[in-house]
C-alpha cells in the first residue's frame, strides 16, 4: 500500500471541485491512508477470473418509446436557481473550453 | 521561408483521423421525454432528468438505439451483442450532472469501414476509411457569454445557460487513423464527411445540418517525414462547421505543423479551434491538469443487448447506399457529375426523383427545382421543398409538355402556387394564364402584324425566313405573351406561303 | 382518544369504523411531534398545512366511499432524501438548504395515490452517508430509548419518529443498512426490498447500484402494508423490476414456518458482537425452531470483504452522483462575487455545502475511479461483489431464508465513534452484503439486550424477488416474541418527556 501524499489529495480535491485548506488536506491525507489501508483488502480475493458485478440483478434492454411528454415550465425549471436572467440560469463566467 | 501546402506535402506524410458527432433527429431526448425541436425558447424543453435534478433517473430512448444500430450497419460495423453506457466524469456548467452519459469501452458498434472516392491526378481513386467505433452519448446545454467581447468566452462577465439541448442524443463515429492519403488528405477528409452525411441523411436518422451543429466534425492530423514510417504527434481541430471547412482545416493544420517541424519545433498534442475567416487554427485553452474522466459503468442504466433478430430486422430496412443510388440515377437521367452534385448539395435529389417518378422529364424536373424554384427559395431563405410539392411541379411540367403552358406562363403558375393561390389548375384559372391556341384569334393578331409591317411581310414572302422573328415578336406582344410562339411561327409562315 | 401508540393496522380499522377521522389522527401526530421532537429531532421539516390538507381530502374521499387503499388517512414520516413537490428536500445537507423540488418521487406519488398523509421530512446523515444520523448538517437525531444515544443511520429520523410515536409509518432508504440498522437500534421494523422492487425515481442518489427505498413501521404487518403501497414497476427507473410484487401482506399474516429452512450465517455472529445481541439472537432462533422451522448453519466466507468492497463502490458512485451539486442550477451558491469564475465558485460552494463525511467519501471515490487505480480498487470491489453474490446463491441452496443479528451492537452513544470513521463503518458489517447482492433484508426487534436494556434487531434475508419469505418468517417470529415477552418491544420504550 503506497502512501497517499498531501499533493495527491489536493489533486483529488481539484478533480472533485472541493476547495480545501492546507489543514484539511493534511487531515484528509492521513485519514485516506487509514481507510485505503483497510479497503485495499479487496485485492486479496479479486482474482483475474472473477467477473465484476456492476448491477446486482442481471437485466438488459430497458427502453422507452420515442414519445415526447410535457417538460417543466421554465418557472419550475428555474425555481431553484441561485441566480437567473429571464429564463436562463445565470452562472459566473466560464473559463476554459468545453469538451 | 515558410512552406506552402505543396511544399509541406512533398516533405511530410499526413495521417488523418476523424471524429464526427451527429445529433439524432428523435422526437424526444436520449434519456427523457423532453422535445428535441430546434430553436425553442430557453429552458422550455427541460425536466428533472435533463436538468440533472437530484433524484432524477435516465431511461434510454429506443429510437436512439435503433438509429445507432442503423448507422453501424450502414458503415459495415459489427453490432455489439452487449454494450453499456458509462459515465464520463468532468465538471462543466453546461453539463447538468457534471458527468456525460456516454459509452466507453463497450460501444454499440465496432470495426466498420466507409469507402470514399476522390479525384486524383491519375483519375478517380477509392480510399477505405476504417471505422473504429460508433457510440452513443448525450449533448450538453448551450451557454451565452455576457459582457466582454460579444459572445466570446474570454473576458465575459457571466454566462447564461439554456439546457434545451442538454440530453439530445448524439452518436459519435470515430475512424481509425487513415494513412497513405498523401497530399489528398484534405480531399479524403471532405469526401468522408460528405459520404457520411449522405448516408446519415439517407437513413433518416439525423438532420445532418453542419451549420446548425447537428453534424460536427473534429479532425485529427499528424505529420511524419515521408518514408520515415513513423506516426507524428497529432492535434485535434474542433469547430469545423462545413464540408469546405473540413478540407481547409486539414490543409491548414498540415501547413502549420510542417512549418513547426521545419523550424525544429515539437508538435504539441492539443485541441485547436478552426477559424472560419482565416482558415487557420488556434490553440484551445490548455487545462492546468490533465483530465481524468474516471469512467465507470452507468449504474442507473442496464446493458444494451440487441438480439440477432432485431439487428436483422433493422438491416432489412437499410436504404440503398447513396453512392450506388447516385450512380444509378445519374445513368437513368443522363446527367453529368456536376449536375448530380448540385442536386445533392441543394438537398433536392429526393425531390427531383419524386418529380420524375410522377412522369416529369428528368431535364425539366431538375431544371425547375434547381432553377426558378431554388431562386425563389433563396429569396425567401427557405428550402425549395417548403414552397411547393413534387406533385405540383410535376403537374406544371405536364402542362408544358402538352402545350397548355409555355415556360413563361409556367413561371407565373409556379409563382401563384408559392403565393398560396391554390393548385396549378386553380392558378391558371384565377390568373387567366392560358396559352392562346385558338387559330382564329391568332390569325387576327398575325394579320394585324402584317398590316403594320408590310415590308417585313414582303421579305418573308421572298424567302427571308429569319425576318419572321419581328412579326412573331409583334404577335406575342399583342397577345400578352399567352400565345405559343411555335404555333404563331407556323401559322405566320403558312399564311405568307412559306409553310 | 389518542391513537398514537396503536399500530397502523389498528388506526386503519378505527378510520374504517369512523371512530376517528384522518384529520384528528393527523393532528394527534402533529401534536406529538410538537411535544417530543424538540428532544428527539426526528424531523427536519413538518408540513403541518400540507398534512392537514391531505387528511381532509382523505376524510372527504372516505365519506364519498372512495377509499384509495387500506392505508387511507394514515400518517407517515418521509426520509428527507425523497423528493416531494414543493416541500423542502435537503438530504440532511446544507447544500440543498431551501430547495423545493418541482416534482414528486415515485414513492411519494404512490403514497399520495394510496391516500397516505405525509407529515414531513425526517432527519438523516448527509446524503445518506453514515450510521448514526450524526452527519446531518442540521444536528443529530436522538434515540427515543436513550436520548444520549444514536438512532442509527442514515435513516435515524424515520426510525426515531416510529419509536417516539410521532408517526406509525415511515419511509427509509437503505444503501448499506440505512433502514435496517436504525430499525434495530430503535426497536422498530424496517425492510430493504429486493433492489428494483421499489422505484428509485426521486430518491436522491448516494450509490445508485445499492440504494433502495423501503418501508418502516412498528410491526411486520404494518411494514408489509406500506411495502405493498410503494412497491412495483416504474417505467421512469431503468433498474425497476417489471414483475408482480410478491404478496408480502399475506406472508406477514401467515404466522407459520413449519418445514422452512432457516440458515444462520456463521460469519455474522462471531467476534465483535455484543453478548446481549447474540443472546437475543439465539433466543429468536430457538423460538423459530419451536415453530417448526429447521435451523441450519451456512458459511459465506466473502462477507469478510463486504465492508471493504462497500467503502469503495459506494463512495465511487457517490463521487459521480454528487457532482451535480455545483451551485449552477439549484441549491446554495457561495463566493459568487462577480470576479470568480464558475469553477472557483463551484469549489467554494462544495467546500461549504458538504460536510466532512461527504467530502471524505467523494475524495475516496474519486481516488478509487482514477486511472491507474480503477482496477485495484473499484474493479476489485466489483469482483468481491460477485463473490458475495455467489456466497448468497450457495447459502440459498441450503436455506429458504438467512438470518443474523441486524447489528453487532445496540445503539452506541452520540459522539462515541464520530472521529473514527473505520469504527463507524463497522456498524454496517451485517447489513452490507444484502445490498451488494441486491436481495431483500428485514430487521425486526427481537427483544432487549440483557447488558444494556436497549433494543436488539434480528435480520432476515430472502432471495431476490422473494421478499414474501422474510415477511413470513418475520411475522411468525414477532408473534412468538410477543407471546414470550408479554408485549411488543416497541411498546416497552421509555416515556418521553412531553413538552
Amino acid at each position: 500500500m503506497a502512501a497517499i501524499s498531501r499533493e495527491e489529495v489536493a489533486h483529488l480535491a481539484r478533480l472533485s471541485r472541493i476547495e480545501m485548506t492546507p489543514d484539511e488536506l493534511d487531515h484528509l491525507a492521513s485519514e485516506m491512508q487509514l481507510i485505503l489501508g483497510a479497503v485495499a483488502r479487496v485485492q486479496e480475493v479479486a482474482a483475474a477470473d472473477i467477473p465484476p458485478t456492476s448491477h446486482a440483478l442481471p437485466m438488459t434492454n430497458v427502453f422507452r418509446e420515442d414519445v415526447t411528454k410535457p417538460s417543466l415550465s421554465p418557472e419550475d425549471a428555474l425555481s431553484g436557481a441561485p441566480a437567473r436572467e429571464e429564463d436562463r440560469f445565470k452562472v459566473p463566467q466560464i473559463l476554459g473550453d468545453a469538451e | 521561408m515558410a512552406l506552402n501546402y505543396d511544399q509541406a506535402v512533398s516533405k511530410y506524410e499526413p495521417t488523418l483521423g476523424l471524429e464526427v458527432h451527429v445529433e439524432l433527429n428523435t422526437n424526444s431526448k436520449m434519456f427523457c421525454s423532453c422535445s428535441t425541436v430546434f430553436g425553442a425558447e430557453p429552458n422550455t424543453q427541460t425536466c428533472p432528468v435533463c436538468l440533472g435534478m437530484p433524484g432524477a433517473l435516465p431511461v434510454v430512448n429506443a429510437k436512439a438505439i435503433e438509429s445507432s444500430i442503423l448507422i453501424g450497419l450502414a458503415l459495415n460495423c459489427s453490432i455489439a451483442p452487449y454494450s453499456r453506457f458509462a459515465r464520463k466524469n468532468y465538471f462543466y456548467p453546461d453539463m447538468p450532472k457534471n458527468f456525460q452519459t456516454s459509452q466507453y469501452d463497450e460501444p454499440i458498434c465496432v470495426d466498420g469501414y466507409l469507402d470514399v472516392e476522390i479525384e486524383t491526378d491519375e483519375g478517380p481513386k477509392t480510399f477505405r476509411v476504417d471505422i473504429e467505433r460508433v457510440h452513443m452519448e448525450e449533448d450538453t446545454g448551450k451557454s451565452l457569454h455576457v459582457g466582454g467581447a460579444t459572445g466570446r468566452i474570454h473576458g465575459a462577465e457571466y454566462s447564461l445557460l439554456d439546457y434545451n439541448r442538454a440530453g439530445i442524443p448524439l452518436v459519435e463515429i470515430v475512424t481509425r487513423i487513415v494513412p497513405g492519403t498523401g497530399k489528398y488528405a484534405p480531399a479524403v477528409a471532405r469526401a468522408y464527411v460528405t459520404e457520411l452525411r449522405d448516408i446519415l441523411r439517407s437513413l433518416g436518422v439525423s438532420d445532418v445540418k453542419m451549420e446548425q451543429g447537428s453534424l460536427r466534425c473534429d479532425a485529427n492530423v499528424s505529420l511524419a517525414p515521408i518514408g520515415s514510417g513513423k506516426l507524428g504527434t497529432r492535434s485535434e481541430t474542433k469547430n469545423v462547421n462545413s464540408l469546405r471547412s473540413v478540407e481547409r482545416a486539414v490543409a491548414g493544420e498540415i501547413v502549420r505543423q510542417a512549418n513547426r517541424l521545419e523550424a525544429g519545433e515539437r508538435i504539441v498534442q492539443e485541441t485547436r479551434h478552426f477559424l472560419e475567416e482565416s482558415g487557420e487554427t488556434r490553440p484551445g485553452r490548455s487545462k492546468e491538469t490533465a483530465e481524468d474522466y474516471r469512467y465507470f459503468p452507468e449504474p442507473d442504466l442496464v446493458p444494451v443487448a440487441p438480439d440477432a433478430k432485431w439487428i436483422e430486422e433493422l438491416r432489412a430496412t437499410l436504404p440503398e447506399k447513396p453512392s450506388t443510388r447516385r450512380k444509378r440515377l445519374q445513368e437513368a437521367w443522363g446527367v453529368s457529375d456536376n449536375e448530380m452534385a448540385s442536386m445533392v448539395n441543394a438537398e433536392l435529389l429526393d425531390t427531383v426523383e419524386a418529380t420524375i417518378a410522377l412522369g416529369a422529364e428528368p431535364a425539366r424536373a431538375r431544371g425547375w427545382w434547381l432553377g426558378e424554384i431554388s431562386r425563389l427559395a433563396n429569396e425567401k431563405e427557405v428550402h425549395p421543398t417548403s414552397l411547393i410539392t413534387a406533385e405540383q411541379v410535376a403537374e406544371v411540367i405536364a402542362l408544358i409538355a402538352n402545350g397548355e403552358l409555355t415556360d413563361k406562363l409556367a413561371r407565373g403558375v409556379v409563382e401563384g402556387v408559392i403565393a398560396g393561390e391554390g393548385s396549378p389548375r386553380e392558378v391558371i384559372d384565377k390568373r387567366g394564364l392560358k396559352v392562346v391556341s385558338d387559330d382564329g384569334a391568332l390569325m387576327t393578331a398575325i394579320e394585324a402584324a402584317i398590316a403594320a409591317q408590310p415590308d417585313t411581310a414582303e421579305r418573308i414572302r421572298g424567302g427571308n425566313i429569319p425576318a419572321a422573328g419581328a412579326l412573331i415578336g409583334a404577335v406575342m406582344k399583342a397577345t400578352g405573351g399567352q400565345a405559343d410562339a411555335a404555333k404563331v411561327r407556323e401559322l405566320l409562315l403558312k399564311h405568307l406561303g412559306q409553310g | 382518544m389518542s391513537m398514537i401508540h396503536k399500530t397502523a393496522t389498528e388506526m386503519a380499522q378505527a378510520l374504517a369504523d369512523k371512530s376517528i377521522t384522518a384529520v384528528e389522527l393527523t393532528k394527534q401526530h402533529l401534536d406529538r411531534i410538537a411535544a417530543v421532537d424538540g428532544d428527539v429531532h426526528a424531523f427536519l421539516h413538518v408540513d403541518t398545512e400540507g398534512a392537514l390538507a391531505q387528511a381532509a381530502e382523505s376524510d372527504a374521499k372516505r365519506a364519498a366511499g372512495e377509499t384509495r387503499s387500506v392505508l387511507e388517512g394514515i400518517p407517515l414520516a418521509l426520509k428527507d432524501v425523497l423528493t416531494q413537490k414543493g416541500v423542502p428536500t435537503t438530504c440532511g445537507s446544507k447544500m440543498l438548504e431551501g430547495w423545493r423540488p418541482p416534482y414528486d418521487s415515485t414513492v411519494v406519488s404512490k403514497l399520495k395515490n394510496a391516500g397516505v398523509v405525509i407529515l414531513g421530512k425526517t432527519n438523516m446523515d448527509e446524503f445518506a452517508m453514515g450510521s448514526s444520523t450524526e452527519n446531518s448538517a442540521y444536528g443529530p437525531t436522538h434515540n427515543p430509548w436513550a436520548l444520549d444515544r444514536i438512532p442509527g443511520g442514515s435513516g435515524g429520523g424515520s426510525a426515531a419518529a416510529l419509536a417516539a410515536f410521532e408517526a406509525p409509518l415511515a419511509i427509509g432508504t437503505d444503501t448499506g443498512g440505512s433502514i435496517r440498522q436504525p430499525a434495530a437500534v430503535t426497536g422498530t421494523v424496517g425492510v430493504k426490498p429486493t433492489y428494483g422492487g421499489v422505484s428509485r425515481f426521486g430518491l436522491v442518489a448516494f450509490s445508485s447500484s445499492l440504494d433502495q427505498a423501503g418501508p418502516c413501521a412498528r410491526t411486520v404487518l404494518d411494514t408489509a402494508l406500506l411495502h405493498e403501497a410503494i412497491a412495483g414497476y416504474d417505467e421512469r427507473d431503468s433498474t425497476s423490476i417489471n414483475a408482480p410484487v410478491p404478496n408480502v401482506v399475506a406472508a406477514a399474516k401467515r404466522q407459520e414456518v413449519k418445514g422452512m429452512k432457516i440458515g444462520v450465517i456463521k460469519e455474522l455472529m462471531g467476534d465483535g458482537f455484543q453478548k446481549g445481541v447474540l443472546d437475543s439472537f439465539k433466543q429468536s432462533l430457538d423460538l423459530l425452531q419451536e415453530q417448526g422451522a429447521e435451523i441450519v448453519e451456512v458459511s459465506c466466507p466473502s462477507f469478510d470483504y463486504g465492508i471493504a468492497a462497500y467503502y469503495l463502490i459506494a463512495p465511487s458512485e457517490a463521487s459521480s452522483n454528487l457532482a451535480r451539486f455545483d451551485s449552477m442550477r439549484y441549491g446554495i451558491r457561495v463566493g459568487d462575487d462577480g470576479q470568480r469564475g464558475a469553477e472557483e465558485v463551484m469549489s467554494a460552494t462544495r467546500e461549504v455545502g458538504f460536510g466532512k463525511e461527504v467530502k471524505r467519501r467523494i475524495i475516496l471515490g474519486t481516488y478509487a475511479l482514477s486511472s491507474g487505480y480503477y482496477d485495484a480498487y473499484y474493479g476489485s470491489a466489483q469482483k468481491v461483489r460477485t463473490l458475495i453474490k455467489r456466497d448468497f446463491e450457495s447459502a440459498f441452496n441450503l436455506a429458504d431464508v438467512l438470518v443474523s443479528p441486524s447489528t453487532p451492537t445496540t445503539a452506541f452513544k452520540i459522539g462515541e465513534r464520530a472521529n473514527d470513521p473505520l469504527a463507524m463503518y463497522l456498524a454496517d458489517i451485517t447489513t452490507i452484503p444484502v445490498n451488494m447482492a441486491g436481495i431483500g433484508g428485514m430487521s425486526l426487534p427481537s427483544g432487549l439486550s440483557a447488558d444494556d436494556g436497549l433494543p436488539v434487531g434480528f435480520q432476515i434475508m430472502s432471495p431476490a424477488m422473494q421478499d414474501d419469505r422474510m415477511y413470513r418468517v418475520g411475522g411468525t417470529l414477532e408473534a412468538a416474541l410477543n407471546d414470550k415477552l408479554g408485549k411488543p418491544v416497541w411498546a416497552q420504550a421509555p416515556e418521553l418527556v412531553v413538552k
